[in-house]
């Protein structure tokens, strides 16, 4: 018995080892230094240790720890991990077809911790990801948090709250994706928005039911898995990502958001530049997509680059996502130097992939910018970063090391290649046969 | 670049903008890539009825009066797409807006994108306003020979108006999406339903168009066949005036392609070629050029090993290239030349060859380098105007000039 504990222990002891951060102090000297909590350091210095940021500044200003390992770095750009605030790598799913609104799944239960999809999201420089499941419901599940480490399992990626509990929000979805008009699915906009008010109202009545039960487990409803975590979104505690498209599905959304008084953020927005005025007096903030063409839906023929700048111009908070695999995570930093093309300036276009989506996760205390007690994820590119002849050369996850251009398995996924690729086809909403929607003429949604 | 200047610009251009006609224009450049010699700093070029009249450095191109003066830090020949599917398959991806497959038999070669093109469609002017002057586009993604390309000119006029080689190449399907069982295939025909029916139908369609000109050779008149569409576009790729382009992306589907052209002597052009990297010396034995898999296409099917390394490699083993925008069935509708040569430039292609992959290099692809392609004079006035390096995500195409014609309403 005691054999088995230790050896419970020495596997306990060695995992904590494998995952966590090096010992040794690491220092990186020579580079320009983007922290985006203040301007740019010309050949700053980053302390890291035990997983997290020690010192970030000025080479004159900064101590180097005796004993730490150096990396000269110069002429190279070091900067936060970057944040992608919707993604579907890892092939994770939510809800099936039986139904709109299914928030008891969860893509903790479906997710592939080794899937190519997440070695490119690391050569892309993403760090920390908002994995969601798909938009073909208007409530499709529980989305996930995951931190890039090295990872066997799923559970090597997880963000544990301070109350033990995963970090992730709750994806809803409105529009035409979620409008598959059978199955109990709805078939107009102002039934999809009746459902979710309903179910709004019933989470209501059962937060209400264990309030008033006060402890007493005679008078406690029975556990419904859907409703607890929607009792979470409507206590403040689970964000709303919210997929929606066109100006009047925006509105709905925000209406939605003020009954029931949840937190959302917006998804895609691709008619967000018609009613920035209304987002920002919201409150709600943007995670933009950017395509390299408006159209191939209906909903986005009137996509513009020029959102994000428009929407920065009005006060919302903007962050960008790859919602890969729509865009690619490798191209992610790519968004953002297209939103400066459109208008939006450098800081907050390299803020919208760093500090303003973990804003936009509820994790800004700990990623998204380089100070001092938050994670050590930086990555480390051999030019400006938005510019396209920048390579991401390294990324690192809580002062581990999780990519590097120079290992040829970590080219691999970076260039593409044997070994790189999918057999098969994403099989996600909307995007498991553009044909077959034709086809089916059914206006989008899960095939 | 900052709104105000953005909006500055707009207005300049907007109150320049005429009708849609042939200006007389002087595009003053502080580089100009001719891609015919090496590029010219702050040059000029003079264009007149939509020809280039004259170019060189400022001090010795006199402007004439008259001349509608334009400037920008960079200038290129208008960029060539080499296999898009814009003009068919339209933006709003709606059944009546997508014309790029027929799907009632797998073999269709007397399909013209010249009767199905929309000059008008959203996506022409989208890929103009980067800088796109040409475009290579027609029926393509997955049946086994699905229709006749068309070369085009962006004006957004008339399929007639626009159209520069109304005939340009036999779109042909190798590997997965040219089977019937491929997600969205031409579900009507039950082949081919593998790659070996695949191929043996093409051969079969190749010889019946070898015994077809026999016949119409015959003596007796009587005895000669009637006209037959399919044949004649066949027979027009086996006397080498209008190629196959094979789309192949599997090793195994460009080497199948190869030894077709051998057995035909055919004249092809590879498509796709996801696996180059794999068969380069048999490609470069062929001496066949290959139209690349845009860079940042999603690597899944036969798509699998792509590479964003692909096209540099082409290029370094001394084969033909040009970049494409291909199909694509959702979002983006389309991809754009300018985007995908940037991104296989900064890995491993390089700027010019880069740049020489939507320009020069894809006029000599398509057969048009005598009109289009490079700043030459007596050339088409085909240019794009950029305010910076035109690769560099940050940079905007300020104008398009077609044919003489300036399309400018803003930095994009």
């Amino acid at each position: 018995m005691l054999n088995r504990l230790l050896l419970c222990l020495a596997a306990l002891l060695g995992l904590t080892a494998r995952v966590n951060a090096q010992e040794k102090p690491q220092v990186f000297i020579g580079a320009q230094i983007i922290p985006m909590s203040g301007a740019p350091i010309a050949h700053g210095v980053l302390v890291v240790a035990g997983g997290k940021i020690v010192a970030v500044g000025t080479a004159d200003k900064i101590a180097i720890p005796a004993g730490a390992e150096i990396h000269d770095i110069t002429g190279k750009v070091l900067m936060p991990g970057l944040v992608d605030s919707h993604s579907h790598i890892g092939s994770g799913s939510g809800g099936d077809g039986s139904g709109p609104i299914q928030p008891e799944t969860r893509v903790l239960d479906s997710l592939d911790a080794r899937d190519t999809s997440i070695q490119k999201a690391r050569a892309g420089g993403i760090t920390t990801v908002n994995v969601m499941p798909g938009s073909g419901h208007l409530i499709s599940g529980q989305t996930l948090y995951l931190k890039l480490r090295e990872a066997r399992t799923v559970d090597d990626l997880l963000i544990k709250l301070p109350d033990g509990t995963n970090a992730g929000g709750l994806k809803m979805a409105n529009g035409t994706n979620s409008m598959r008009g059978a199955n109990g699915f709805p078939g107009t906009r102002a039934k999809s928005a009746a459902l979710v008010r309903a179910e709004y109202i019933k989470a209501q009545e059962y937060r209400d039911k264990i309030k008033r039960a006060n402890g007493d487990a005679e008078k406690l409803p029975p556990r419904d898995l859907a409703l607890e975590k929607m009792s979470e979104v409507l206590a403040g505690q689970r964000i709303v990502q919210n997929h929606t498209h066109r100006h009047d599905d925006i509105l709905t959304v925000l209406r939605l958001a003020q009954e029931f008084g949840f937190k959302v953020v917006l998804h895609h927005v691709s008619e967000g530049w018609r009613v920035a005025p209304e987002i920002a007096a919201a409150h709600a903030p943007c995670s933009v997509i950017m395509i390299d063409s408006p159209g191939g839906k209906l909903e986005t023929k009137d996509a513009d680059w020029r959102t994000p700048a428009i929407l920065e111009q009005a006060g919302v908070l903007v962050g960008f996502h790859t919602d890969d695999p729509i865009c690619d995570s490798r191209r992610f930093l790519r968004s953002a130097a297209l939103a400066v093309r459109a208008g939006m300036t450098r800081q907050g276009a390299l803020a919208a992939v760093t500090i303003a989506n973990a804003k936009i996760l509820g994790l800004d205390a700990r990623v998204g910018s380089l100070e001092p007690g938050k994670d050590a994820d930086f990555i480390v590119l051999s030019a400006d970063p938005l510019s396209v002849y920048a390579h991401i050369e390294q990324t690192w996850v809580e002062g581990t090391k999780v990519f590097d251009l120079s290992r040829p398995a970590d080219h691999l996924y970076a260039v593409g290649g044997v070994g790189a690729g999918d057999a098969r086809r994403a099989q996600l909403c909307c995007f498991t046969s553009a044909w077959d929607l034709i086809a089916n003429a059914n206006n989008g949604g899960d095939q | 670049m900052k709104t105000i200047t953005r909006f500055s610009l707009l207005v300049t251009w907007l109150i320049a903008l005429g009708g849609a006609h042939a200006e007389n224009i002087a595009v003053m450049g502080a580089t100009i890539y001719t891609m015919a010699g090496a590029p010219l700093k702050d040059g000029v070029v003079l264009m007149r009825d939509g020809k280039i009249t004259a170019l060189g450095p400022k001090v010795s191109v006199k402007i004439p009066e008259g001349y509608r003066i334009l400037q920008a830090a960079v200038v290129t020949p208008g960029l060539i797409d080499a296999h898009a599917t814009v003009g068919l398959s339209g933006l709003l991806n709606q059944a009546q807006d997508q014309d790029m497959l027929e799907k009632s038999s797998a073999v269709q070669p007397e399909l013209r994108a010249l009767d199905a093109y929309n000059a008008k469609d959203p996506l022409v002017s989208w890929v103009r306003s980067y800088g796109v002057t040409t475009v290579n586009t027609g029926h393509a993604p997955a049946a086994l020979i699905s229709g006749q390309t068309m070369i085009v000119k962006t004006f957004g006029r008339t399929a007639d108006e626009d159209v520069i080689n109304p005939a340009a190449m036999t779109a042909v399907t190798l590997g997965r999406n040219g089977l019937t069982n491929a997600e969205g295939g031409p579900a009507a025909s039950k082949s081919p339903g593998n790659r070996s029916k695949a191929v043996a139908m093409l051969r079969a369609e190749l010889i019946k168009a070898q015994e077809y000109a026999k016949k119409r050779e015959a003596k007796d008149e009587s005895k000669r066949p009637g006209r037959d569409l399919k044949t004649e576009t066949l027979l027009r790729a086996l006397a080498g005036v209008q190629p196959l382009l094979i789309t192949a992306n599997r090793q195994q589907d460009i080497i199948s392609a190869l030894r077709l052209a051998q057995e035909f002597n055919l004249k092809i052009i590879l498509d796709g070629c996801a696996d180059a990297p794999m068969v380069l010396a048999q490609i470069k034995a062929s001496g066949f050029p290959v139209i690349v898999h845009p860079t940042m296409q999603r690597s899944y099917e036969d798509m699998e090993n792509l590479s964003v390394e692909t096209a540099g490699k082409l290029h370094a083993a001394g084969i033909p290239i040009a970049l494409q925008s291909s199909y694509e069935a959702y979002v983006p509708k389309t991809r754009v030349v300018l985007f995908e040569a940037a991104v296989a430039a900064a890995h491993g292609l390089g700027f010019e060859p880069a740049l020489a992959s939507i320009t020069s290099g894809a006029a000599s692809l398509l057969g048009i380098a005598d009109r289009t392609g490079s700043l030459v004079v007596g050339k088409d006035a085909d240019l794009a105007l950029y305010d910076g390096d035109p690769f560099e995500y940050t940079s905007h195409c300020l104008g398009t000039i077609v044919g003489g014609i300036v399309f400018a309403d803003g930095a994009h």
